[in-house]
C-alpha cells in the first residue's frame, strides 16, 4: 500500500503532467481557431489530439484529485473537488483547481454534446477555456512547492507558451477571415 | 441501422466551412481542395463510419450527412 509521502508525491507530478497536457490541448485548441492555411495533415492531427488528448488528460488529473485528498498530509474534503473555496487547506488555492475542474467539466460536456447544442452557445462555452487554463495555471504555479523548483518552472515554462498562443492567436492573419473580407469589400453586382 | 446506412452521403455547408482542410485527409476518396483550401466534393458517397469521424472532425460542422 502506499503511504501518505508516496501519494504526496504522485499528487505532485500527476499534477505538473496535467499542467502540460492541459496545455498542449489549450495551444492545439488556439492553433485550429487561428490556424493560416492548411498545410498537409497538420490540420486534421491538431484536432484529433485537441479531442483525444482532451480526454486522456483526465486520466492524470483524476489521479492528481485523489491522490491529494486521500495522502492525509492536508486536510481536503471530497466536497472540494466540485465546490470552489471549501477546503481547509489553503482555500483560495486549492479553490481555484475546483473551479478549474467546474469550468473543465462545463467545456468537456458541451463539447461531447456538440452535435446537440447550437453552434453560437458552443462557441461561446468553449472560450470559457482561456479562463480555465489561466486558473488551472495559476493555481499549479502558486500551490507548487518551493523545494523543487524544477515543477514549477514547468508550470511557468506553461503558461509563457500558452500566452504566447493566445498573442499569436490574436494577432494571426487568418486565411478564412481575410479571404472574406476581401468578398465583402467588392461591389455587389 | 448499419444495413441501411452501408454508404453515407455526405455534404458540405458553403457558408459555415472555414476552409481547414481537415475533410480533405478524413475522406480523401471524395474530397479535394481548391486554390483557397475549401473543400470540392469529387464522390459523395463515403464509407458510413469514416464520414462520422469527418463530420466531428471538421472544426466548423461544415461537413454533414444527408
Ligand atoms: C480540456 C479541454 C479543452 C480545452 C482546454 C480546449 C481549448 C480550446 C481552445 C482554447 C480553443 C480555441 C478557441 C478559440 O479561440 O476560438 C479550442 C478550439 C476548439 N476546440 Fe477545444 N478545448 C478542449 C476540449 C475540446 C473537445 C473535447 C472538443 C471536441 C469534442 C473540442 C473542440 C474544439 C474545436 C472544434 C475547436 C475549433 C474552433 C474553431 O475552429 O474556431 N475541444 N479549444
Ligand atoms: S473540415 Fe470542415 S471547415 Fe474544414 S474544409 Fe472541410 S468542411 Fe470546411
Amino acid at each position: 500500500m502506499l503511504d501518505g509521502s508516496a501519494l504526496w508525491y504522485l499528487s505532485r507530478a500527476t499534477g505538473v503532467v496535467t499542467v502540460v497536457l492541459f496545455t498542449v490541448v489549450f495551444c492545439l485548441g488556439v492553433i485550429t481557431a487561428g490556424r493560416r492555411r492548411p498545410q498537409g495533415h497538420a490540420a486534421t492531427i491538431v484536432m484529433g489530439v485537441h479531442r483525444w488528448l482532451s480526454l486522456g488528460m483526465l486520466v492524470f488529473l483524476a489521479v492528481h484529485i485523489i491522490t491529494a485528498i486521500v495522502d492525509g498530509y492536508v486536510s481536503i474534503s471530497w466536497l472540494a473537488v466540485v465546490l470552489p473555496f471549501v477546503s481547509d487547506y489553503q482555500p483560495l488555492l486549492v479553490g481555484l483547481g475546483t473551479l478549474a475542474v467546474d469550468l473543465l467539466i462545463v467545456v468537456m460536456v458541451t463539447s461531447y454534446l456538440r452535435h446537440r447544442i447550437p453552434e453560437r452557445i458552443w462557441r461561446g462555452l468553449h472560450w470559457v477555456s482561456y479562463a480555465m487554463w489561466l486558473v488551472a495555471i495559476v493555481h499549479g504555479f502558486m500551490m507548487g512547492t518551493a523545494d523543487q523548483p524544477g515543477l514549477r518552472l514547468t508550470t511557468l515554462a506553461c503558461g509563457v507558451i500558452g500566452g504566447a498562443a493566445v498573442v499569436w492567436r490574436t494577432i494571426v492573419t487568418h486565411a478564412d477571415r481575410d479571404r472574406r473580407e476581401l468578398i465583402n469589400a467588392q461591389e455587389w453586382s | 441501422m448499419a444495413s441501411s446506412l452501408d454508404v453515407a452521403k455526405i455534404a458540405v455547408d458553403r457558408v459555415r466551412c472555414t476552409g481547414h482542410g481537415i475533410c480533405a485527409q478524413t475522406l480523401p476518396d471524395s474530397i479535394t481542395l481548391d486554390e483557397w483550401g475549401y473543400p470540392i466534393v469529387t464522390d459523395d458517397q463515403a464509407d458510413p463510419d469514416e464520414a462520422k469521424l469527418a463530420v466531428k472532425l471538421c472544426p466548423a460542422r461544415a461537413l454533414y450527412l444527408r
